[in-house]
């Protein structure tokens, strides 16, 4: 069926993963000031498109003739001012404010004299610039130290020459170079000109802090932007404009794939405020643009509201017809069959069952999710004399790049992409099918363009997580040991050979690796409807199935569920040492006894409340989660509280690093509460937040987080500590109420908060 | 033909369809982007402003129907002379942001919680802001936010 193929052969979802779980920082070269400049087309005053913009946040530098820019993350000023550049897409995850933390630290610069700015989009200058997979402070660690160390070593260099003393005896604190023999001391910007003039020294010489020496990474720092956010200043995507702007809607058919047939576009254009109505064919990729009425007015609200009278004929004889409950009902009928491919198996499964003195057999599901950033997508793009420039807030701009110039059929260095703060990403905005609607939108009217999509577009026009469903059996020997674990996975597919994107389950994925007679296999339903990553991609449901199993073994064992992990991790040892994707166990139980201790695991409580244990490994994080929960007769929930315990190595930013946690644990728990998307038709039957409630306030738990700081290198922390929260929840609702919870979201087995 | 007074200062709307909401207005022709589109349906709060010092959803209000009335937005809130509003202070000293794109309409419901009752309870603060969605989840830093700005508010004599 040709809405399967379309998505089989679609060119970026994977790729999408794949980048964003990349350590793609190959291209990355130190590079002199020259090529920089070069590169970057920083040279003359920066981008003369600066003077263009009206107002907004575009990303333009200030650098001047005289200030020290030794890389193309640093440009000191006489006045002593520090500017430094930020390379990755801000998404919610602070990495503006955190990898402007590890450059200060280097450069021992005073975090007050401080002024971050939105790097342009090089990856031949800065390597990887996108934000996915929790890899922007994994993947930048180095190159980011190397900054901040190249320089301060120069403005040392600067200053032992100009007091004529050996480099060893000066030290630098605070943005200043001393010299203490002599109680002599230099600002950074009284040495900026005379470092400016050096040569950059070989990396090979650069030294580094040890963890001891630091002074800036670890503390709490309040993001660069607050100021700007709680005064309401232009700097997301929806708040750019450009001076002759115009504003544009775009209608896609609700089932995927559909074209345009005919519609009342001379109606359209005659309404108030209406510049222009067209169809867009498209390129038929679903994450670049596909089939579509285009509106163009005057205001948003001119295209919106001219919307509300756009009749349009869908031909939908290669779209989704996809049904979730017929899907659900298919999935059920495989459950107790065996998996169509068996994809991993070590030990033998079968004799551990034969031989086990308890078997364990249960069927979990959960459905597909959506995104629902708050900002919904939007994106600006003028096109002229040729070349074609976009404001977009995304997670993956230089593939943004990419996919412009496939759609438009220009080259890609005619493309220039700004990147504008996103308000939410959660792995939504590595797709770009919004920007090359802009883009295409912009090309046909010649102006400045707008493109803003409604709630409603974004509900209905996501790459959603997809829904799962777990056949899972296990064995208990007779020392009530866990000895043999399967999982029948029943996911779907596109090509009818692979799963989807983000329905697979990959190497590695807890329990493999723990268990010596563990078998995984497959069976796949074909699928219409375009999934892709969402926050801690396949860890975030597949966690909820195994972690509730493995609370169900050790209730069926008669064990206490700390003693019961801490068994199944056994001896500390990495599976596979060097490799911060591959779990270490002994960093596992470190978090699991952390949990317990936080939470006072093993206290009596009274009836109708229980505590939930649950641990996870993803994106290189080790998490463990304990949620204390209460529940009436009339299955009403309440949460009293969650503890995270995790080791994702050093903290870069105490506060920053807090808040992902507890943002992860509130997402996890507002997702399994009731957040579920249904397709009937190929259609997306949720539409706004009345149908897909997000958690409010009231219902938000306290959340107490603490690290293990270990001395790995640090890893990143948008999605790891999602996982364990879905399976703590439900571990606490069978230990208050004794009921087991196997499918979600929590409001279909009728439970509410 | 319209006239709004936005964070005092008096603004005419010529043809404009008397149908476009505050939001719109707010943004598209007075360029205060501050206040932030989310839903349009009156479910998430981004797009929260006040009306007379009450909050209201913009995207919910035609601008026809507040003729002539007092509207304050984000870009409103601190002092004439630049002074951030408590709430403001305490959104950057508990460093409350994530993406922060709900945040506005955040403060804009806080403001008005804290004019109306000035040492809010949870159970005041929970109810005041169970209209604004934060998809982050920040929702326990805007708590901790607010009964620190309510005391500095409190420690000052009161004024808002
Ligand atoms: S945009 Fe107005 S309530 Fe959501
Ligand atoms: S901070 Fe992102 S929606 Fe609230």
């Amino acid at each position: 069926m040709k809405a399967l193929e379309r998505l089989a052969r679609d060119p970026n979802i994977r790729a999408a993963i794949h980048d964003a779980e990349a350590d793609s920082n190959a291209v990355w070269q130190k590079l002199n000031r020259r090529t920089f400049l070069k590169l970057t087309g920083l040279a003359g005053g920066g981008l003369t498109l600066a003077a263009c913009i009206s107002s907004g946040p575009a990303a333009v530098t200030d650098e001047q003739p005289g200030d020290f820019a030794p890389n193309a993350f640093i440009s000191i000023a006489p006045d002593g001012s520090v500017l430094i550049y930020s390379k990755s897409p801000e998404i919610g995850q602070g990495i503006k404010t955190s990898a402007p933390m590890i450059v200060a630290e280097e450069l021992d610069a005073d975090w007050a004299d401080v002024r971050v700015e939105q790097a342009s989009i090089n990856p031949d200058v800065y390597g990887r610039q996108s934000a996915g997979g929790s890899r922007s402070i994994a993947s930048a660690w180095d190159q980011l130290r190397e900054a901040g160390a190249t320089a301060r070593a120069m403005l040392v260099n600067a200053a032992a020459e100009s007091w004529g003393v050996a480099v060893d005896e000066c030290t630098t604190a605070a943005s200043f170079v001393m010299h203490e023999p002599t109680g002599r001391r230099l600002s950074y910007g009284e040495l900026a000109g005379q470092a400016a003039k050096l040569r950059v020294p070989d990396k090979s010489t650069l030294t580094f802090k040890s963890r001891d020496d630091y002074g800036l990474i670890g503390k709490r720092i309040s993001g660069v932007d607050n100021e700007k956010i709680v005064t309401g200043k232009p700097l997301f995507g929806i708040d750019q404009t450009l001076p002759g702007m115009l504003y544009a809607s775009y209608s896609k058919c609700p089932a995927t794939g559909g074209r345009v047939r005919d519609a009342n576009l001379d109606e359209i254009r005659a309404l108030p405020g209406i510049r222009d109505a067209f169809v867009l064919e498209g390129n038929d990729i679903v994450s670049e643009l596909m089939p579509g009425v285009a509106i163009v007015g005057d205001s948003t609200w001119a295209t919106q509201s001219a919307r509300a009278r756009l009749r349009i004929d869908w031909d939908e004889s290669d779209a989704s017809t996809d049904s979730w409950s017929d899907l659900a009902e298919q999935a059920a009928a495989l459950s107790n069959k065996q998996g169509a491919t068996v994809m991993r198996e070590f030990g033998n499964v079968d004799e551990a069952f034969t031989n086990a003195e308890q078997m364990l057999d249960a069927f979990y599901s959960y459905p597909f999710v959506s995104h629902a950033p708050l900002e919904p997508q939007n994106c600006t793009a003028w096109y002229h004399d040729g070349d074609m420039e976009i404001w977009a807030p995304t997670q993956r701009p230089d593939r943004a790049k990419d996919n412009v110039a496939n759609v438009l059929g220009i080259s890609k260095d005619r493309v220039t992409l700004y990147q504008l703060r996103v308000g939410g990403g959660f792995g939504r905005r590595l797709m770009n099918d919004y920007t090359c609607e802009a883009a295409a939108i912009a090309r046909k009217v010649g102006a400045p363009v707008k493109l803003q999509w409604t709630r409603e577009d974004d509900m209905a026009h996501d790459f959603y997580r997809p829904g799962g469903f777990h056949a899972l059996q296990a064995s208990l020997d007779s020392n009530g040991k866990l000895s043999a674990w399967q999982d029948h996975f029943i996911t779907f597919t596109h090509d009818g050979n692979k799963p989807v994107p983000s329905g697979e389950i990959r190497d590695g994925e807890v329990p493999e690796g723990l268990i010596d007679n563990y078998k995984l296999s497959q069976s796949l339903l074909p699928l219409g409807t375009p999934t892709g990553p969402w926050r801690a991609p396949r860890s975030n449901a597949i966690a909820f199935a195994v972690q509730s199993f493995m609370h169900e073994l050790s209730n069926a064992a008669g064990r206490d569920h700390v003693e019961f992990l801490l068994e199944l991790m056994g001896e500390p040892r990495w599976l596979d040492p060097g490799n911060a994707r591959v779990l270490n166990t002994g960093r596992a139980a470190a978090v699991i006894k952390l949990a317990a201790e936080m939470a006072g695991w093993g206290q009596q409580l009274p009836a109708g409340r229980g505590l939930g244990l649950a641990f996870y490994f993803s994106h290189a994080g080790h998490f463990a989660e304990i949620a204390d929960v209460s529940v009436d007769s009339d299955r009403k929930i309440t949460v009293h509280r969650v503890v995270v315990a995790g080791d994702v190595g050093p903290i870069i930013n105490m506060s920053g690093a807090e808040n992902q946690c507890q943002g992860a644990v509130i997402d996890g728990l507002s997702t399994m509460l009731g957040l579920e998307v249904t397709m009937e038709n190929g259609r997306v039957q949720e539409s706004n937040f009345h149908q897909y409630p997000l958690m409010r306030m009231r219902n938000s738990p306290t959340v107490d987080v603490q690290f293990i700081q270990s001395d790995f290198a640090p890893t990143g922390l948008g999605e790891p500590a999602l996982p364990p929260l879905a399976p703590a929840i439900c571990n606490a609702i069978y230990n208050a109420t004794g009921h087991r919870v196997r499918t979600l979201p929590l409001s279909k087995e009728g439970y509410s908060v | 033909m319209g006239r709004l007074n936005v964070n005092g200062q008096e603004r005419v709307l010529e043809d404009v369809d008397a149908a476009t909401p505050l939001l719109w207005v707010l943004r598209d022709y007075f360029g205060l982007v501050g206040t932030k589109f989310g839903c349009g349906g009156g479910y998430c709060g981004a797009c929260t402003v006040h009306l007379n010092g009450k909050p209201i959803r913009s995207c919910a209000t035609p601008f026809s129907s507040v003729d002539g009335q007092s509207i304050t937005t984000i870009e409103g809130l601190a002092a004439i002379d630049g002074a951030l509003h408590p709430l403001q202070e305490a959104w950057v000293a508990h460093d409350v942001p994530q993406c922060g794109y709900c945040q506005a309409g955040q403060l804009m419901s806080a403001a008005a919680l804290l004019a109306r009752i000035p040492s809010p309870s949870d159970t005041d603060i929970d109810t005041a802001m169970s209209g604004n969605l934060c998809r982050c989840g920040t929702y326990s830093r805007i708590r901790a936010a607010i009964h620190d700005a309510a005391e500095a508010m409190q420690a000052d004599g009161g004024e808002v």
